[in-house]
């Protein structure tokens, strides 16, 4: 009777035990925004456009055929840190195990314990849509030999527990750098680590403290709430920061954010975004009339948008970046910001594709850049216009 | 043969100004709602392109927010011995269609009605003895100011209304409209910024006497959150408020202050571009067991719900109880039957004035832009002497300064050619209007039925509209045209041209979109189709949403009220009704 007791109240503390791990799981799929890539059940299917053509994530649910139903905890660690699935199957860095490699075994068994729960889902996905020679994953090996330096994530004791948070989170599980940081020819991090990069056409902006592009003249809060609620007095989130703010920062604790705010504030600054155009007074003078009549309604005359709703132009480090691409995909193929619990809005701006040509949308740009003490380089008609072709509008 | 869905716990017939409402206040009160719409699904980031959403010749001339008559016809006459005939176009007024419905491109005046229009008989009655009212079917409405107070807060600060509070729970505040009811608490945004004509206007009517403030609006003065966290942005005052919807984030509609928040909730659905046919009731006519709908592919199915609210506009309310036989026809010659019955109007005259020297600049402007005076509506003057009950808000709005329509021209100018245009040129910028929005109030004869000859695409009778303006209310709208002859004297212009009523309402120009009544509350089973909480009478699983609700239509926008009533509604169901179901009020 008394071992009946017993074992019950093992199995009680055992299920508790693993209810934990599976809470603490689920929390590492939201910092490491598994569903911004992989579908909101898990079950693959989101294209990514690589420079080196197409990868689709895969199939992570439980299932035993299509998914990953047949891992074990040791297989999982392996393909989250080192990039080695099952049988030796080398994965694409696109999966940002070079980031991962940075994550606790700790972390990855919680998630492993949470991805056990996931309901297996028979979804047949063909990941490797890569152009040859891309597509053969034996080439991996050498990518890993020459570019991958996995190593967890080791506290700087020099800075305080709230910095080494954000940093493991910023760096390991949020692979923040992913994005942010600059690719190699090889399509490896080169360069300051999260000064800024383009990417499927977007220019992700640079997050060290440069003033003009970076997150210089943003305090601490302001990048708590911007990860939170998807905007603040400086800007507002949308393109693909907009999913990983819907899927992932909002959903992060404030404790975490709050570290991940610490950290970024401490970058030092990149080497800014190649300084304001000059001898563009032509365009400048186009550029405000356009402004005054596409743009100010919102934005408001003084740059300086809506209090609540509608991001300032003056002092926006997006506007500034050195990369002006995702500007003008905006101004040509509009955009709608994210809309979160906290600011359920997600206003849109409109496409104006067919209202403004090359130039016009050139020239607003550099009045934009350049105007309200922005300071950034021109953006000329020619990149309008290769852009807008690649978009299609 | 409908196919038949999964019951829900109520359905919601329409998602305009009402259905967002209600949808958001049941699904918070934990219940699973489904809302059908017609129309199609439209927000602001999509449909509403700041880029292009000025574009006259599309939404003011070609109207493609509104409802089309192929969609749903109506047919109309002035008097029974005449034979109604279908419309071809909307004309007299533009009822809404799609997601948001009118709310989308309405100009934002959102009014209180008064405490003495929800008890407008005993109110009479009292002042006047009750044959002051003969002829009239005035009546109270079955709830109280104070009742209701709360309800109108709660849709104000929803929306964000930009206004001043003229009396504070009974203190005249100097400035705002010391006409109102008693209010709670001041609008949630401070007034707009007054452009040159009402500035003017306010001027002049308080060196006469008078007491002008700024119109309640629901075009914003300044960005704002709302109790949902739903956020506005400031009015840029481009004028282009009624027929289209706002591209800047800056007039309130369900899209701008409840639909963000609505549209995630995993216990709401949304069907759009699905068409509801009926309510089916059950053998005794006692219960509504569900709806049945067409959708876009013309398949029919069937919605069954524990509760049906009726969301629609106020004449397609009363049209789908009819069709769905909630509740008696209203019968004039009899006087039997609430359906239908105490269909009102809006009876409008204005005063234009063209000056030499003064540039009014037009194109500054928004739907609710401007100054009104309350000294001659409803019952804040005295008809002791006059020979009619009623008023009109007398308003100086400026908007609308848009290059197809606004074309005003003095008196005797050539009617086309270079005389024209130069008399266009004139008038557009030097000249200024203001107007009296007068009341409407019901009588035996105006009335709301179905067409015994017109059917719609499905096949259903046509609403068929019975209306004239009474005799009371012509007095009433030559009295206010007098008014408006008075207080433009001393502005001094030029040449003043003042607009008259006639017997004989005509369809087809634009007028009004205040159709009111048909469906009306009220405590009496035999005069209103619905009891003091919206609740249909006969149905008391059936709750009938919107101006339809309105016992008399009074001097100002209906919006305000409509909202209220919503939230009014929505608090009777989901802390009454749901506790207990059955009728909320014995009949």
């Amino acid at each position: 009777m008394k071992r009946i007791f017993l074992a019950i109240a093992f199995a009680a503390v055992s299920t508790a035990a693993s209810a934990a791990d599976v809470g603490a799981g689920r929390y590492q799929s939201v910092l490491g925004d598994c569903e911004g890539c992989h579908g909101k059940n898990l079950a693959g299917g989101v294209e990514l456009m690589t420079p080196f053509g197409k990868l689709v994530a895969p199939n992570i649910t439980q299932d035993k055929d299509t998914g990953i139903g047949n891992y074990t905890a040791e297989d999982f660690r392996r393909a989250m840190k080192e990039g080695i699935a099952p049988g030796g199957k080398r994965l694409y860095p696109a999966m940002p195990y070079p980031a991962y490699a940075r994550m606790s075994d700790a972390d990855i068994a919680a998630l492993w314990a949470y991805f056990r729960t996931i309901k297996p889902v028979r979804h047949v996905v063909d990941v490797n849509q890569l152009r040859f020679p891309f597509n053969l994953r034996f080439m991996m090996r050498g990518w890993n030999m020459l570019f991958f330096r996995p190593a967890p994530y080791v506290p700087d004791a020099s800075k305080s527990a709230a910095w080494n948070r954000g940093a493991y989170i910023a760096t390991g599980p949020a692979h923040c750098g992913t994005c942010h940081t600059s690719k190699s020819f090889f399509g490896a991090d080169t360069g300051l680590a999260l000064s800024g990069a383009l990417l499927q056409g977007w220019f992700a902006p640079d997050l060290t403290g440069d003033r003009d592009a970076g997150l210089g003249g943003w305090s601490a809060r302001d990048v708590v709430e911007y990860l939170k609620t998807g905007r603040n007095g400086h800007s507002i989130a949308s393109g693909p920061m907009a999913e990983v703010v819907e899927h992932s920062t909002a959903n992060m604790k404030g404790a975490d954010l709050q570290a991940v705010a610490v950290y970024l504030k401490d970058l030092p600054p990149s080497a800014g975004n190649g300084g304001g155009a000059s001898g563009v007074e032509a365009q400048m003078k186009s550029g405000a009339g356009i402004y005054r009549m596409n743009c100010a309604a919102c934005h408001s005359f003084n740059g300086r948008g809506d209090s609540v709703l509608f991001p300032p132009l003056a002092g926006n480090a997006l506007v500034r970046q050195a990369g002006a691409q995702t500007l003008v995909r905006v101004v040509l193929a509009g955009s709608k910001a994210v809309a979160t619990p906290a600011a359920p809005t997600g206003p849109g701006m409109p496409s104006f594709a067919w209202k403004l040509n090359d130039e016009q949308v050139a020239n607003v740009l550099t009045y934009i850049r350049n105007n309200w003490g922005n300071r950034a380089p021109a953006v000329s008609a020619d990149e309008v216009a290769k852009i807008r072709a690649r978009h299609g509008s | 043969m409908a196919k038949l869905l999964p019951k829900r716990d109520a359905v919601i017939i329409g998602l305009g100004w009402t259905g967002s409402i209600l949808a958001q206040q049941l699904t918070d009160a934990g219940l699973n709602v489904v809302a059908i719409e017609r129309g199609p699904w439209r927000d602001t980031a999509t449909d509403f392109n700041i880029a292009y959403m000025q574009d006259e010749l599309r939404y003011a001339i070609r109207k493609e927010l509104f409802l089309k008559p192929s969609v749903e016809a109506m047919t109309m006459r002035n008097t029974r011995s005449q034979t109604a005939m279908p419309m071809r176009d909307y004309g007299s007024f533009l009822p809404g269609d799609g997601v948001g419905g009118a709310g989308v491109h309405w100009n934002g005046h959102t009014w209180r009605f008064w405490s003495s229009d929800f008890s407008i008989h005993s109110h009479l009655a009292q002042r006047y003895g009750a044959a002051k009212m003969k002829g009239l079917m005035l009546q109270d409405w079955g709830v109280t100011w104070n009742e209701i107070e709360p309800s109108f807060d709660k849709f104000e600060y929803l929306c964000g209304i930009s206004g001043k509070a003229g009396n504070l729970k009974g203190q005249i505040v100097p400035g705002g409209n010391p006409f109102e009811s008693a209010r709670s608490r001041d609008y949630p945004t401070p007034p707009m910024k007054m452009s040159y004509a009402p500035t003017l206007f306010a001027q002049k009517v308080r060196e006469q006497g008078f007491h002008p403030f700024p119109t309640p609006s629901a075009n914003l003065s300044t960005a704002y959150v709302n109790p949902l966290g739903v956020r506005m942005g400031q009015c840029t005052y481009c004028g282009f408020c009624e027929r289209f919807a706002c591209g800047n984030y800056s007039k309130a509609s369900a899209q701008t202050t409840i639909l963000p928040v609505l549209m995630k909730k995993p216990n709401f659905e949304l069907r759009t571009e699905c068409e509801v046919l009926k309510v089916n009731l059950s053998p005794d006519g006692r219960h509504a067991k569900s709806v049945t709908y067409i959708d876009a592919k013309g398949v029919e199915y069937e919605q069954p719900g524990d509760i049906v609210v009726i969301c629609a506009y106020a004449l397609m309310n009363v049209r789908m109880m009819l069709l769905s036989k909630i509740g008696t026809q209203y019968d004039p010659v009899t006087g039997q039957g609430t359906v239908g019955r105490n269909y009102c109007y809006q009876t409008g005259s204005g005063a234009r004035m063209f000056f030499e020297g003064k540039h009014f600049n037009p194109f500054i402007g928004a739907g609710t832009l401007g100054q009104t005076m309350d000294d001659f509506n409803g019952d804040a003057f005295d008809h002791g002497p006059l020979d009619f009950v009623g008023g009109g808000g007398i308003n100086c709005i400026v908007t609308n300064g848009r290059p197809i329509s606004n074309r005003p021209t003095a008196p005797g100018s050539p009617r086309w050619g270079q005389g024209w245009k130069k008399a266009t040129v004139e008038g557009y910028n030097s000249s200024m209007g203001f107007s009296a929005q007068g009341s409407s109030y019901p009588v035996r004869e105006n009335y709301l039925d179905l067409d015994p000859t017109y059917t719609d695409r499905h096949g259903r009778p046509l609403l068929r509209v019975t209306f004239d303006f009474p005799d009371n209310d012509i007095r009433m709208s030559h009295f206010m045209s007098d008014q408006l002859e008075k207080i433009a004297k001393p502005f001094g212009a030029k040449i003043t041209t003042v607009s008259r009523i006639k017997k004989g309402w005509d369809a087809v120009p634009y007028q009004s979109t205040h159709n009111t009544g048909g469906a009306v509350m009220g405590s009496d089973p035999r005069t209103s189709a619905v009891n003091k909480y919206l609740q249909s009478w006969d149905v008391p699983n059936v709750f009938v949403v919107g101006a339809s609700a309105f016992a008399h239509n009074a001097g100002m926008n209906p919006t305000g009220t409509v909202g209220a009533l919503a939230f009014w509604a929505a608090e009777a169901i989901t802390t009454k009704y749901i506790k207990s179901p059955g009728a909320l009020v014995p009949a």
